[in-house]
């Protein structure tokens, strides 16, 4: 039992030393704090993959947080298979990144307080899979929040900066309104909020409506919606995705860790984890299917065109998590999941190097100003492309297995599945075309810089090349684990998933699973070609494109103005009423009335009070013989006789 | 032998007296007079009550008044000796810092 206690704690007493003693005592050694925490928190996570490999299932209770009546939430542990997957994902890859910070954030004035967010994030993260009830899922779930708001404005000088954290903090709101109102709806209906209970007590939902708004809704359907309006809030699907690519504001470690590997995959993470909720409600999966497939296209379609390095891999992340929300949503949750496991590393990866890239750069996150830093640092660019490669999809690497086991169950999901199947096909040629197009700009070709920037340009301290380094192994060999059965592996993580997120349905043959491998392979192999066409072998050919589809372009290039369009809808308006109402009406007029008016009156009437005490003694004496001469008259006339 | 009300008379006359100097006056040292002049015409309708009545608590209460009185004397002269030197004058005109 302590041990499982430890893996959440260690990061938290960090975080408690850090953020009290680090400004004046470790200042920049705050690292040595931080990362053998950490660390202890990796390994003990090994510990309870072994555990869980060998299948065991820890799910205790540690003490009781809330007791109030019906409603009792204690605060504890679940760590199964799927737990602990996550517990690896999340330990070694904060692990890593706590590790090129202190390369990358060398010199920073906010040091300590950085490594004091990281640290407080992996214990909010940790919380969050550990969790055996909703209610420390959400803790964990705002916490986590609430730290990427930290760290997104972390330079919080630059108003870019805190406007995105603010963005953020905001836009998730409104996704964590309605899982709030679905963890609500869960205790009212079942009366608990154990994972346990609602899981043994959930078919019991089944056929239950319930009166919304007028109409008559289907329960489940509605539980399940609410809880994927949170997920699409924290892993940005399509109508909440506008605060990630924001979010690059922010530190690229932060950026790897929270806005790619981590927190991002919280979403999928607890829609996996509701899979007995999920799969009674048939409408909910299609929703979530077809909202992850149309995120997928939509992002990577804006991919295509920024130039800025980071917001690529940002809108790459939004593609590749509506991959994962899709296999959620043909009911292949144990798939989800392993892409979310392997998209960690080489996302991760790709943002690390693209720090990598910025460090070299002096700051600079335009890839027209870059090329040909092939050359000048080997490192990243093998790791890179490493990275990149993984995220095609060519076979032998991480992110072939766990897409390819995505658009094959998919491909076996009805008619949905199939729709989901062609979008994801169709997405693997576009990932591959625009990482490509990362690689031949900003990698090869003749550097495009000021000369004073090409005179700066070098390779990364080993501190941050060496997480890349092991990174890029990940990348690689992540996807070992889950090699399918028609290329002679055994798809052991699809296996290892079973108990706990269930058997997906498969109808396909083993020639229907070569051509939908072929079909994908071949896609990215058409994107890369493309991509090495356009910006390598005849670079003219895009600017010629780009002048032939002026108007695409601009539409992509300003994200299918979506900001401009919250903009005009939501953020205008609100503010408009803020300014014109509430501050003007409500807090100017109302509250400003009563605050002032109150004392005004009180200051009135003391005016006029004053003017009784004029000081002087003779007032006084007068007024006490007359009194004197009354209270005796009204004695004499009334009271005796 | 005086009748009572000649006594009476009296204490009324000096009363009213020291009332209408303590209220028309500005100068302290004379109100503290009319002070001790209102509180005198007391003592004498006491003492003339005592004798009327027999009653030998009346001049008791005297003594008491032209101790209390006494004491009050002593304590107002040292304010006043004290506000003199202060402000310069104690004239109740000039003493306004009590003055809403």
């Amino acid at each position: 039992m302590d041990q499982y206690l430890l893996l959440p704690l260690l990061p938290l007493a960090a975080f408690i030393l850090n953020i009290t003693l680090g400004g004046g005592l470790f200042k920049n050694k705050a690292h040595w704090i931080a990362i053998p925490a950490v660390a202890g928190s990796f390994i003990l996570a090994v510990l309870c993959f072994i555990d869980a490999v060998q299948g065991k299932v820890v799910n205790e209770n540690v003490f009781t947080w809330i007791a109030s009546g019906t409603f009792q939430v204690s605060f504890g542990f679940l760590i199964d298979r799927l737990t602990a997957v996550m517990l690896i994902v999340v330990t070694s890859v904060s692990l890593l990144v706590h590790i090129y910070s202190v390369g990358y954030m060398h010199g920073d004035k906010g040091y300590y307080r950085f490594f004091s967010y990281l640290s407080l994030f992996t214990f909010s993260m940790l919380m969050l899979v550990m969790s055996n009830n909703l209610l420390q899922l959400y803790f964990g779930w705002e916490a986590v929040g609430l730290c990427s708001y930290f760290l997104i404005g972390f330079w919080y000088e630059k108003k870019s900066a805190s406007d995105a954290g603010k963005k953020a903090f905001i836009v998730n709101r409104f996704g964590d309104f309605g899982f709030g109102l679905g963890v609500i709806m869960i205790f009212l209906y079942l009366g608990s909020l154990q994972y346990a209970d609602v899981f043994a007590r959930v078919g019991t939902l089944q056929g239950q409506t319930v009166s919304l708004l007028g109409y008559q809704v289907d329960l489940i359907t509605l539980i399940a919606l609410l809880l994927f309006c949170g997920a699409a809030g924290k892993s940005a699907q399509f109508p909440l995705h506008v605060w990630l690519p924001d979010a690059m504001e922010g530190p690229t470690p932060v950026s790897a860790l929270i806005h790619a590997a981590t927190m991002v995959t919280a979403g999928v993470f607890m829609v996996a984890r509701f899979n007995p909720l999920f799969i009674l409600s048939e409408t909910a999966m299609h929703v979530v299917a077809l909202t992850g497939a149309f995120t997928c296209l939509f992002a990577a379609s804006i991919a295509l065109v920024q130039n800025d390095i980071k917001r690529v891999i940002a809108y790459s992340t939004v593609s590749q998590l509506g991959y994962m929300f899709m296999a959620c949503g043909v009911g292949a949750f144990g798939a989800g999941v392993f892409h979310l496991y392997t998209h960690a590393f080489f996302k991760a990866l790709l943002f690390l190097g693209a720090g990598s890239v910025m460090h070299a750069m002096s700051g600079g996150l335009d890839i027209r100003e870059m090329g040909g830093l092939k050359k000048f640092m080997p490192v990243t660019y093998w790791t890179f492309l490493i990275a990149s490669i993984s995220i095609a999809g060519i076979p032998g690497l991480a992110g072939f297995f766990s897409k390819d086991e995505i658009l094959w169950l998919a491909y076996n999901g009805g008619t949905v599945g199939k729709i989901a199947w062609l979008t994801g096909t169709l997405v693997a040629a576009i990932t591959a075309f625009y990482s490509f197009r990362l690689i031949f700009v900003a990698f090869h070709g003749k550097f495009r810089g000021t000369h004073e920037q090409e005179h700066h340009l070098h390779e990364s301290p080993s501190s941050m090349t060496v997480p890349l380094m092991i990174l890029a192994i990940g990348a690689v060999a992540a996807g070992w684990v889950g090699v399918p059965a028609v290329l002679g592996g055994s798809n052991w993580i699809g296996h290892f998933f079973e108990p706990v997120l269930g058997h997906p349905h498969v109808s396909g043959g083993h020639e229907d699973e070569w051509m939908v491998m072929g079909v994908s392979v071949a896609g990215a192999l058409g994107g890369i070609f493309l991509a090495w066409v356009m910006y390598s072998w005849k670079p003219a050919l895009s600017d010629a494109l780009m002048e032939r589809m002026k108007g695409v372009h601009r539409v992509l290039l300003n994200k299918y103005y979506i900001d401009e369009f919250y903009d005009l809808v939501i953020v205008r308006p609100a503010m408009w009423l803020s300014t014109n109402v509430l501050m003007a009406i409500t807090d100017g007029k109302i509250i400003e009335g009563i605050v002032n008016g109150v004392p005004k009156s009180i200051g009135n009437f003391g005016e006029r009070l004053r003017k009784l005490q004029t000081g002087s003694v003779q007032h006084y004496g007068v007024v006490m013989a007359l009194g004197l001469v009354v209270v005796l008259a009204v004695v004499t006339v009334w009271v005796l006789p | 032998m005086v009748p009572l009300n000649w006594y009476i008379g009296l204490s009324i006359v000096i009363f009213s007296l020291g009332v209408i100097g303590f209220l028309t006056r500005r100068n302290i040292l004379i109100m503290l007079m009319s002070v001790e002049l209102m509180l005198n015409a007391v003592n004498i309708s006491l003492v003339a009550f005592s004798h009327y009545l027999q009653d030998l608590r009346g001049q008791v209460l005297v003594v008491f008044i032209i101790t209390v009185a006494a004491a009050e004397a002593a304590i107002g002269l040292a304010i006043l000796v004290s506000l003199y030197r202060n402000k310069g004058s104690v004239h109740t005109d000039t003493l306004t810092e009590m003055k809403g």
